[in-house]
């Protein structure tokens, strides 16, 4: 069964640390303030109650850097 | 570079007969290359258990599986760029085999209905590539086939940053939300294929698969080629089969010119082993230290070289090549390469190793491509294999200092 996942573009993403602001359950920052992943996964799963605050780190994210992809 | 003789019991293949690279040796020799469809290219793919030479080892047939899905006319590029240092195999297959590389290209390109094939190698490479090409003509090549120069950069071999170079765009990796077998060339379904595997490929469809598994072990059928160097009499490029004695391969590289403190295998991003002669040099035998044999480098560490300070080196010239797109590779190598350096340096300070672990932890798994992944791999095998040389530099000690090689 495919979930929503978070899928970080590494080549857009500079740092700004907005998605970890808005979704603090999934990401925090790195030493540097880019994104991590809370549960290790590379691309972490979305869980139901997030889904609208997943949304709106991607909408938001100011590189378009983040996404929602099915896997 | 040299290649040297294969270790007894082990026939040569891919180095078979002269290596003039002339086209017409090459047709004495091997014949005409036969015609397969889609369907026998992915059985006679899928019966030999041919991987992918270029470091992944990743089943061929899978990858051929995987565009043929995607359903629309694909692309296929021979890849031989080679941005590893410590590797010259697919150079020396070029400049001694280009035919079975270009054979290999073309076999799948017809199979999987291919109308453009591309071959991306070194500047050097290249004009080898062109002579052979131009020597063979549309009845060996219907397919047509474009040459593209890599640039000398360790990423430039990555299978997105081939996808970018061959579409006329910078050599860097890019974002795998799309996988490069649905949409890669012009968003064309793409087979990226090392070099040596196509070359394999070749000989596979000539002999049959029954043939290719004769070498190997029955897991990891087949052989490789290996590029071995450092503490080595006659450092160069030979063919074993898989689940060869690591002695055996060093031996055929003239044996080493003193005792041997370890062994780094599969490259920057490889790992490190203890130079035990009757370590078997396959993924089950290497998979204890967490080394697989990649893309068939075998550097030799002699006895009086610190294993920290030689991966202390290695961290910092694959910091240096990242590519310089993704924020955790951009920080995270850097940061990895002066903390090691600090160990390598014997500058202890309490929480050191662990922050090695906490570093590389961090930048796994996130950047376009697996730089950081890889070269994470080969700190990880250090502390293992060096666990003793940590422990005596915590302490100030250097247990290669002093040591005669």
């Amino acid at each position: 069964m495919t979930v929503n996942r978070l899928h970080v573009d590494w080549t857009a993403c500079d740092g700004r640390g907005l998605c970890a602001e808005l979704l603090p359950e999934l990401l925090v920052e790195d030493d540097w303030g880019y994104p991590v992943s809370r549960t290790g996964e590379t691309e972490p799963a979305v869980p139901r109650q997030l889904q609208s605050a997943a949304r709106q780190a991607v909408d938001r994210c100011p590189a378009l850097a983040l996404r929602l992809v099915q896997r | 570079m040299t290649t040297v003789e294969a270790p007894v019991g082990v026939g040569r293949r891919l180095l078979a007969g002269p290596t003039t690279g002339r086209l017409d040796t090459h047709l004495g020799l091997h014949g005409r290359p036969p015609t397969l469809d889609a369907h026998q290219l992915v059985e006679a793919l899928r019966a030999a258990g041919l991987t992918g030479r270029g470091g992944a080892g990743f089943p061929t047939y899978r990858k051929v599986e995987a565009v043929l899905r995607a359903g629309r006319t694909p692309v296929v590029v021979a890849n031989g760029a080679e941005g590893e240092p410590a590797s010259s195999k697919d150079r020396a297959l070029l400049a001694y085999q280009p035919h079975l590389v270009l054979d290999g290209l073309q076999l799948a390109a017809r199979a999987i209905g291919a109308r453009t094939a591309h071959i991306y190698v070194g500047a050097q490479a290249a004009e080898d590539i062109e002579a052979a090409l131009s020597a063979r003509g549309v009845g060996l090549d219907p397919v047509p086939v474009t040459v593209t120069v890599a640039p000398e950069a360790f990423v430039a071999g990555e299978a997105s940053a081939v996808v970018a170079a061959v579409s006329g765009r910078p050599a860097l990796p890019t974002d795998k939300r799309m996988r490069i077998a649905e949409s890669g060339v012009g968003g064309a379904p793409t087979l990226v294929q090392n070099v040596e595997t196509l070359a394999h490929l070749a000989l596979i469809a000539r002999h049959g698969p029954g043939w290719f598994r004769s070498a190997g072990t029955a897991d990891e059928p087949g052989t490789f080629l290996a590029t071995v160097s450092g503490a080595v009499h006659a450092p160069g490029v030979v063919e074993a089969g898989y689940g060869v004695r690591l002695g055996d391969l060093i031996d055929a590289a003239g044996g080493p010119t003193t005792q041997l403190r370890a062994v780094l295998i599969g490259g920057y991003h490889g790992g490190w082993v203890p130079a035990r002669p009757g370590l078997e040099v396959s993924r089950e035998g290497l998979a204890p230290f967490g080394a697989s044999p990649g893309a068939g480098i075998v550097f030799a560490l002699p006895v009086g070289s610190c294993g920290l300070a030689e991966t202390a080196r290695i961290a910092g010239y694959l910091a240096g090549q990242s590519a310089g797109q993704c924020g955790p590779c951009v920080n995270g190598l850097p940061r990895l390469a002066t903390t090691l350096g600090d160990l390598a340096q014997r500058r202890a300070r309490p929480g050191l190793t662990a922050e090695v672990e906490r570093l590389a932890a961090l930048v796994s798994g996130r950047g376009a491509c697996r730089h950081p992944d890889g070269t994470v791999r080969m700190i990880r095998s250090a502390m293992q294999t060096f666990e003793a040389d940590v422990t005596a530099h915590l302490a100030g000690q250097c247990l290669e200092a002093g040591v005669r090689a």
